[in-house]
């Protein structure tokens, strides 16, 4: 992380960005690869389906509707935990939203 | 992951200011902290108690799961303790003044206060020494008081506080707004619609927000919205709720059960979150209030709301006089014959029980004075084939928590959470290897994420894997018959 971190906007104690607006296609792809992660198609129907979900609802979806979502969109063979935990080995709501530019969701969760 | 020992996250100064805290460490925090200490102790007669009976027996010394799982002296909970009872006889007795090393009475200097905020940051104010100690000290008054103590200077936790400040602000801890919470609801309501026949059920099952037609107000975890494995047992209510022909709803007001406040040792924050409470039911017009599958909420709900918010007050929008379980309210249904439960639908399983902390020490359940372990026990073991206990001394009053109670469940902590699921992992390896269990049951949202997560990366048992945590209410959920179904 420590040369990218001239060029990354504002993030809190845990990688997520302060603010929306500073978020770019680059910096969710520089995020990803300091994961050693290459975003792919793939993650980026979950990461905008994300992001279209946060501008609507101001809060990431659960995880149940994320699956049902990326299933009914994208496939059923998309539609399911396991499938989101290989693009998204740390979790899908937290990896992905991080990578989205979307704040981490917090709670009993 | 950090390894230990790690020091959690300080809460951002916004959200500090927010909750009405300094931003970040005040320069006179010397002086404020021992002030403050001083008030708590003196408006919080349990914990002057606490500060004078301790009389260094050592029944408690090995009876934390954080002492258990860490190894570390400073998580025995006299040792805990002895943190803040010490500056407490500095400043506040006459020896501690004027000969502190005759009495163990130490200085609030810096390396003390980061060594306060490290290890009152290792309790989740479960209070099992509690149990085991000859004079009833209570740790989580201790730590509950000294994590106020350090938010008031500054040094507030960033999960717990991030918390507290988003159900003040949005009415629940992960901070979903009335569309979020209806949209879904409504996709739950899909799911349901998918698996259920409505013939058979008599109707689609429903999870009403905000109905004002409603008797029962039902008031969950928001994990119960959002997470896995908790959604299902929301199903598995919304599913025993329409066959017993409850009239309820959810509210969009009180849209979490937790009370947060509680635990970080906010009483302000925790009257004002319990209130929701009670003014959602009086804009409701419901006449009971039942409180979910959520420890972090029974604590405050079951024995606390009335001195909270007011008898009188509470007691005008509940019949019963003061906030019900939701185990309370099916067990009611089940043995008025309102809902019909067939063990043989969650055939193959079998199933042990998590007592959480908070139910098992620090609420009450039912009637009877065990209540709350042989509730949730006759609605299980009337939903499954086998059940089966884990060792004694694992269970009932003397359960361990899970090791993510009472602020300890973000991913900062997470090297403290892996040491402090030892004592459950090892009990819940015993009944595995000896009794094939398949599930392990719960009635607290943070057990069920905590468990799920952290049971797998404990150097237990790799057997600990394959282990589904699962809600009470989906195993009832699962056992439950359609309305006009026999039981032949």
């Amino acid at each position: 992380m420590q040369q990218v971190t001239s060029v990354m906007p504002e993030t809190d104690a845990e990688g997520y960005l302060r603010r929306r607006e500073d978020w770019s296609r680059e910096l969710a792809e520089t995020m990803a690869a300091a994961d050693d992660i290459v975003l792919t198609d793939a993650h980026w129907e979950v990461i905008e389906f994300l992001q279209d979900y946060y501008t609507q609802y101001e809060i990431a979806p659960a995880i149940r509707i994320l699956t049902k979502q990326i299933g009914k969109r994208f496939g059923k063979e998309k539609g399911n935990s396991r499938y989101l935990y290989e693009l998204f080995p740390r979790g899908p709501a937290k990896q992905a939203c991080r990578y989205a530019g979307l704040p981490k969701p917090t709670g009993c969760v | 992951m950090k390894s230990y020992p790690i020091i959690p996250l300080i809460a951002e100064s916004q959200t500090s200011e927010s909750l009405g805290y300094p931003g970040e460490l005040v320069d006179d925090w010397q002086s404020k902290a021992i002030a403050r200490l001083g008030e708590l102790v003196r408006n919080n007669r349990a914990l002057a108690v606490f500060m004078d009976t301790c009389t260094r027996c050592g029944a408690c010394a090995d009876k934390c799961h954080y002492g258990i799982g860490t190894g570390d002296p400073n998580n025995m909970p006299v040792a805990r303790q002895e943190l803040l009872r010490s500056v407490w006889r500095r400043h506040f007795t006459f020896f501690g003044r004027y000969l502190p090393w005759l009495v163990g009475a130490r200085d609030l200097d810096r390396d003390m206060l980061d060594t306060w905020y490290r290890y009152f940051h290792q309790c989740s104010e479960c209070r099992r020494c509690a149990v085991f100690c000859p004079k009833g000290i209570d740790t989580s008054e201790i730590t509950m008081a000294g994590r106020e103590v350090l938010a008031s200077v500054g040094l507030g936790q960033h999960y717990s506080q991030t918390i507290v400040e988003k159900a003040a602000r949005l009415g629940n801890n992960l901070g979903m707004k009335r569309p979020a919470i209806a949209n879904t609801l409504d996709s739950l309501e899909e799911d349901l619609a998918d698996e259920l026949d409505e013939a058979e059920w008599g109707g689609p099952v429903r999870l009403p927000l905000d109905d004002a037609s409603a008797d029962v107000l039902v008031v969950v975890p928001s994990a119960d919205f959002f997470a896995e494995p908790h959604v299902d047992g929301l199903l598995g209510l919304a599913k025993v709720l329409h066959v017993a022909g409850v009239r309820w709803t959810l509210s969009s007001e009180a849209s979490e059960a937790a009370n947060f406040a509680l635990f970080a040792g906010n009483v302000e924050h925790e009257r004002r979150q319990a209130q929701r409470l009670v003014d959602a039911a009086r804009a409701l017009g419901t006449t009971r209030l039942v409180v979910g599958e959520c420890g972090h909420a029974w604590r405050v709900a079951g024995t606390r709301l009335a001195a909270l918010v007011g008898a009188h007050r509470l007691a005008s929008v509940t019949a019963n006089a003061g906030a019900e379980h939701v185990c309370e309210l099916t067990h009611e249904l089940w043995q008025a014959g309102r809902i019909r439960l067939d063990a043989s639908r969650n055939a193959g399983k079998v199933v042990t029980y998590h007592d959480s902390c908070n139910v098992a020490r620090g609420a009450r359940m039912g009637s009877s004075a065990d209540g709350a372990f042989t509730l949730p026990r006759d609605l299980l073991t009337a939903s499954v084939d086998r059940f089966v206990e884990m060792p004694r001394g694992s269970t009932h009053r003397e359960t361990f928590c899970c090791g993510g109670g009472g602020g300890m469940l973000s991913d900062d902590q997470m090297q403290v959470r892996v040491q402090g699921v030892l004592p459950r992992a090892r009990a819940l390896a015993t009944v595995v290897s000896t009794e094939q269990v398949t599930h392990l049951a719960s009635i607290c949202a943070i057990c069920k994420t905590q468990l799920s997560t952290v049971l797998p990366m404990a150097a237990v048992d790799t057997s600990l894997e394959d282990i589904e945590i699962i809600s009470l209410h989906t195993l009832i959920g699962n056992a439950l018959l359609p309305p006009m179904a026999s039981t032949e």
